[in-house]
């Protein structure tokens, strides 16, 4: 088979419609829809004494409130852990809408339903919660010191603990020639898609089917849990994902209260509610993710080779665990990056804070646990004396040593094992790119100028493409028109022009023909969702078989109509035909007609698949183990995940006076084995590195000490503008494809986020002279951080 | 983040908006730009019962130059007075200063009057209005008054503004012969606010000495703050060594607070700074200016 647009830079088909303004999200749909408001927390902790709800019952346009009292069944129970974890002693979720106690501000307490969204915002404004104040625990020190607790039968506020370790780190470390330790921070971010949660019900009292639309990133997911929890049959109800305007990783987290909540009430009531959730209420009851603190000891030879490495980190996991340990089990597994040391040991803490949750945002403990391991690659060195460089490359995995198995277990619950990947190849295209042995000429200059520059690098594996599976499902119309299902959900990724391109040349019609749904589980009901760089590795994968089962029946059903041996077929733009025999052809659209035996015409096409046209009359239509139609299905379902890897280098300038940080240049080479579409893999790159920018020089979740978070708008939460990522970001790619799928493919979604903040520490530290620990920096910090190094080695003074 | 409700007037001329403020002149608010009031009303940072949207005004948007400086009036928006070519001749700060306020489309909508009698420390026209030593003229259904900067802003967001007045008019004078201006910022993202900003006028006289040093500050005091440092600049030469004097007493003389992005430190750091690179903008500005004659 020739491969025409696999490969090829192929412009996206969603772009037109949504640059036009013709995409409908959720909150376009249905105007009439009743709003929901809800009354939130104040308090970052405290017990719930009264709730009056008197002053609302009588505003004009208000149709209902309801608390925690009013919520049936396993409603009334806590919100599902999604994955639990022999680890995770101390699971706790939240209550749909809380029940005698709150845990952080922004805790969902009441909900009003009201005719429009400014009356149901007005009415909860009258509700008043009396709350008795507890102590909140708000930060990893203090969720350690553990003088309150956040649950009170959570001992030291600890909700895992989780050990793995391959050799003996520990005697690892003590043999070693040399030692390092190292003490790092790392604050929280958020993913803040532009469009926020989101979520319309609707219910026919008719037929008792339940319809949602809401703004996930896995509808098979919500409809499942809606099922569960209102106490409805799976088949009754519809989870449809309409165009979203970004996830990020927050809505993988599901269900929240309000998935739930809104079609509750649109059964109650009879009428289609929505909640759209608004910008302060992202901020303060969506998820955050990134906080951290790690203790790494290291021990090394003369060449920086790490003989042993044990890292403990403590990991803020917010008040609850809905989404389990999948964070810090990432950040455990992958802060290996390319890397073999002798030994490894680590042990994470994942505590409880008075704090909104922490569940995956792109990257997903990824972007901690490299910084771990890019930072000690760092401190190494420089206290070997030699180049990053070459500490690195002496600690890769060497191309011949893979597939590598880690001995450790990874987030999908198997063996951590590299399937392929050339990290020093990948170095090699990165010390070029960025023109690393040239830098030391470069700082000269810019030193004679007056100016401070540095630069940095880091290294990163990302396992992507996690189980358990994906299906895909293809349809031939008459028309010839191709229709594509897939159950997991997109959000701008460009799914619809990479599946196409997939099903194009995998079964020989035009790219145009193509049409892709995603995320309706009317048209596909088996899925797990968008998130984990998964989607073109597992629903790719799936479709492409999908494609292919299409194929083979199309070539058997046009072989007979065309009177030849289906190995002597082809199908080229839509066409079946004999090779070497050009009049002998038959259009798909025909096939189709020809797969579905007919009673009743309906056009000129159908008449010949028609009872008096076609079929051998002492058989039966549709023979024995066939089906009507030309389609197919295809499910993928790896044994484990495949590990796409890659280097980023940034070249910093910082201002002697004013402490600010200037990018001058940044790049990345990249390898997700396969490209489909090098224009979408550069565009999720740019992406990728934007929030890589933000959470290292821009973003934090500034909590006070009672658990207010302070900056909970996009006035003092500094999402960068264009004009602060960088205008160009230089790429080369690397091509090792994966073994472990019918298209040699890895994911790329989250890989561009991964390394930024070890990259940005490096290049800091490396313009400053001062060891760079905690994560992200603004100029700031970095002016208080120069004074302070300043203060500690001027004579006469010590540091503190 | 849906307002409160509240009662909506659009008069059609400024004395029916005038008789309506004096009506409700303790629950009703003006609507200029709503740049800054829409997103109070949105948070329930502010809840009046009444607003009174002076967009219909089309007589008070204006911009007129002559020789003594520049007025524009409350509808005038800050994209008006940054595009305008004879206000910029008269008065060169106004463009200067006004394209590090926000983003284009926030400087198509917001009034430069709404700015400055918002009287936000951490603004650029506030500050600029001081540093000019301009004036805005305030009318209500009993009269009109000029306050000169000095005396309008008295606190943080806070002006010397009676209940039922409208800021109609504001003059900035222009920029006298032999002087330069400048002005300079730093924010986190650029179209912030700023951590720090600083405007500077530098006078000279006919043989290119320096007779005359003033600078404006945003974002590190609780309202616009002016220094005169013309005292560094004695010698009359704009040497390092009177810049780096004029930067420490910048430096020592702003209150700035530690807030979530930056220390107060750090901000008193970067009034130095900028206190130098402005005055040597502007003392540069005032030499080429002289030369060229003009500008
Ligand atoms: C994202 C964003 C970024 C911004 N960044 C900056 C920045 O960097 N620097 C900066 O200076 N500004 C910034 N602004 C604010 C912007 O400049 C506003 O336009 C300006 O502060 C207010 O002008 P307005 O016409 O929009 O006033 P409005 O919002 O309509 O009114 C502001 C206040 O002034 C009162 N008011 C308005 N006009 C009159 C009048 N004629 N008489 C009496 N009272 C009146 C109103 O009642 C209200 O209290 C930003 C705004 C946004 C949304």
């Amino acid at each position: 088979m020739t491969w025409k647009l696999v490969g090829e830079n192929v412009t996206r088909v969603e772009d037109d419609r949504l640059l036009r303004g013709l995409g409908r999200y959720t909150d376009d749909l249905c105007p009439e829809a009743l709003h929901v408001a809800m009354v939130r927390s104040p308090h970052a902790h405290a017990r719930i004494v009264d709730i009056d709800i008197e002053r609302v019952l009588d505003v004009d346009g208000v149709l209902a409130v309801y608390t925690y009292e009013d919520l049936p069944g396993p409603l009334a129970e806590p919100l599902p852990l999604l994955i639990p974890h022999p680890a995770l002693t101390h699971g706790r979720t939240q209550y749909a809408l809380a029940k005698d106690e709150v845990n952080y501000v922004g805790e969902a307490v009441a909900m009003v339903v009201a005719i429009d969204r400014y009356i149901a915002e007005d009415a909860a404004f009258r509700i008043s919660v009396s709350y008795d104040p507890l102590p909140p625990v708000v930060g990893i020190d203090h969720a350690r010191k553990a003088e309150h607790l956040v649950h009170d039968d959570v001992p030291g506020n600890v909700a895992a603990r989780m050990e793995q370790s391959t050799g003996d780190a520990e005697s690892a470390i003590a043999g070693a020639p040399h030692k390092l330790t190292l003490d790092l921070e790392i604050e929280r971010s958020a993913a803040t898609p532009l469009e926020g949660r989101a979520t319309l019900a609707e219910w026919d009292t008719g037929s008792g089917r339940m319809r949602v639309w809401t703004s996930t990133q896995t509808s098979t997911g919500v409809r499942a849990a809606i099922a569960a929890k209102l106490q409805l049959d799976l088949a009754n109800v519809d989870v449809i994902t309409p165009d979203v305007g970004g996830g990020f990783g927050v809505k993988i987290m599901h269900p929240w209260p309000e998935d739930l909540l809104v079609p509750f009430v649109a059964r109650a009531l009879g009428k289609p509610v929505k909640f759209i959730e608004d910008r302060r209420e992202h901020f303060i009851s969506s998820a955050h993710e990134r906080g951290q603190v790690q203790h790494v000891e290291v021990g090394f030879d003369d060449d920086g080779r790490i003989l042993g490495l044990s890292v403990r980190f403590w990991h803020d996991n917010g008040a609850y665990t809905p989404y389990g340990i999948i964070v810090p089990i990432i950040t455990s597994t992958q802060l290996l990056g390319p890397y073999k040391p002798g030994a490894y040991s680590v042990v994470f803490e994942s505590l409880y804070t008075n704090t909104v949750v922490v569940t995956p945002y792109r990257g997903a403990g990824r972007p901690q646990g490299v910084y771990a391991m890019e930072r000690t690659m760092d401190a190494i060195a420089s206290y070997l004396g030699r180049d990053r460089t070459e500490v690195r490359a002496v600690n890769f995995i060497q191309p011949d040593e893979l597939p590598y198995d880690h001995g450790l277990l990874f987030q999908d619950g198997r063996p951590l094992i590299y399937d392929s990947g050339d990290y020093p190849a990948c170095l090699q295209k990165l010390k070029k790119l960025v023109g690393w042995d040239e830098f030391e000429t470069f700082r000269e200059q810019a030193r004679s100028q007056g100016r401070r520059v540095g630069i940095g690098l880091a290294c990163y594996v990302e396992g992507t493409g996690v189980g358990p599976y994906e299906g895909g499902h293809v349809q031939v119309e008459t028309s010839g028109k191709v229709k594509v299902a897939t159950g997991l959900t997109s959000q701008g990724q460009g799914h619809q022009t990479v599946f196409a391109q997939i099903v194009a040349d995998e079964l020989g019609v035009r790219f145009e023909d193509v049409e892709v749904t995603t995320g309706d589980t009317r048209r596909f009901p088996y899925a797990v969702g968008t998130f984990a760089s998964r989607a073109a590795v597992m629903s790719g994968s799936a479709i492409a078989f999908a494609a292919r089962a299409v194929r083979t029946k199309a070539l058997r059903i046009a072989a007979d109509a065309l009177e030849a041996s289906s190995d002597d077929l082809e199908i080229v733009d839509g066409i079946v035909r004999v090779k070497g025999t050009p009049d002998a052809t038959i259009a798909l659209g025909t096939v189709a007609v020809l797969s579905n035996p007919l009673r009743y015409a309906f056009d000129k096409a159908s008449e010949s698949a028609t009872q008096f046209v076609v079929g051998d009359p002492d058989k039966p239509p549709v023979a024995e183990g066939d089906e009507p139609g030309l389609e197919g299905k295809g499910y993928y379902s790896p044994v484990r995940s495949t590990f796409a890897s890659g280097m980023h280098a940034v070249i910093v300038e910082t201002d002697p006076d004013t402490a600010e940080i200037k990018i001058l240049r940044y790049c990345v080479v990249h390898d997700c084995g396969h490209v489909v579409n090098p224009l979408i893999v550069e565009g999720q790159i740019h992406g990728g590195v934007a929030q890589g920018v933000a959470g290292a020089l821009y973003e934090r979740m500034s909590y006070d000490e009672h658990g207010q978070l302070l900056n909970a708008s996009f006035m003092d939460f500094l999402m960068p503008y264009v004009t602060e990522v960088p205008s160009k970001i230089e790429i080369d790619h690397l091509q090792t494809p994966s073994p472990l799928n019918p298209l040699g493919i890895k994911g790329a979604g989250e890989a561009g986020v991964i390394p930024s903040t070890a990259v940005f520490a490096a290049a800091i530290e490396d313009a400053e002279g001062i060891g760079i620990t905690s994560m992200p920096i603004s100029p700031s910090e970095l002016f208080e951080l120069r004074r302070r190094n300043t203060e500690a080695s001027s004579p006469g003074r010590r540091a503190t | 983040m849906k307002p409160a409700p509240f009662a909506y007037l659009r008069p059609e001329c400024l004395q029916d908006a005038l008789e309506a403020y004096a009506d409700h002149a303790d629950d009703a608010k003006i609507l200029a730009g709503g740049q800054s009031l829409i997103p109070l009303l949105s948070m329930r940072l502010a809840a009046p019962t009444m607003l009174i949207d002076i967009n219909r005004l089309t007589e008070l948007s204006y911009v007129h130059t002559d020789a003594s400086g520049v007025r524009f009036g409350a509808l005038t928006r800050h994209a008006q007075i940054e595009h305008d070519k004879r206000a910029n001749r008269a008065q060169p700060l106004l463009r200067k200063a006004l394209r590090s306020v926000a983003h284009p489309t926030i400087r198509n909508r917001g009034t430069t009057v709404g700015s400055i009698v918002h009287a936000d420390a951490a603004a650029e026209m506030p500050a600029v209005l001081r540093l000019l030593e301009g004036s805005v003229t305030l009318r209500s259904h009993e009269g009109s008054r000029e306050v000169g900067a000095e005396d309008l802003f008295v606190g943080p967001l806070e002006t010397s503004l009676a209940a039922g007045e409208i800021a109609t008019e504001i003059f900035m004078p222009a920029l006298p012969a032999g002087a330069g201006v400048a002005f300079e910022e730093i924010s986190r993202r650029r179209g912030d606010y700023a951590l720090c900003g600083a405007a500077a006028i530098v006078q000279t006289d006919p043989g290119g000495a320096v007779t005359s040093v003033k600078t404006g500050y945003l974002s590190v005091s609780e309202t616009p703050l002016v220094l005169d440092l013309s005292d560094a600049f004695d010698d009359g030469e704009l040497s390092q060594t009177n810049l780096t004097g004029a930067g420490e007493l910048a430096s020592a003389a702003v209150q700035p607070e530690t807030d979530i992005h930056a220390t107060a430190d750090y901000r008193r750091q970067l009034a130095g700074v900028l206190t130098k690179q402005v005055i040597e903008q502007a003392h540069n500005h005032a030499s080429a200016r002289t030369i060229g004659g003009s500008q």
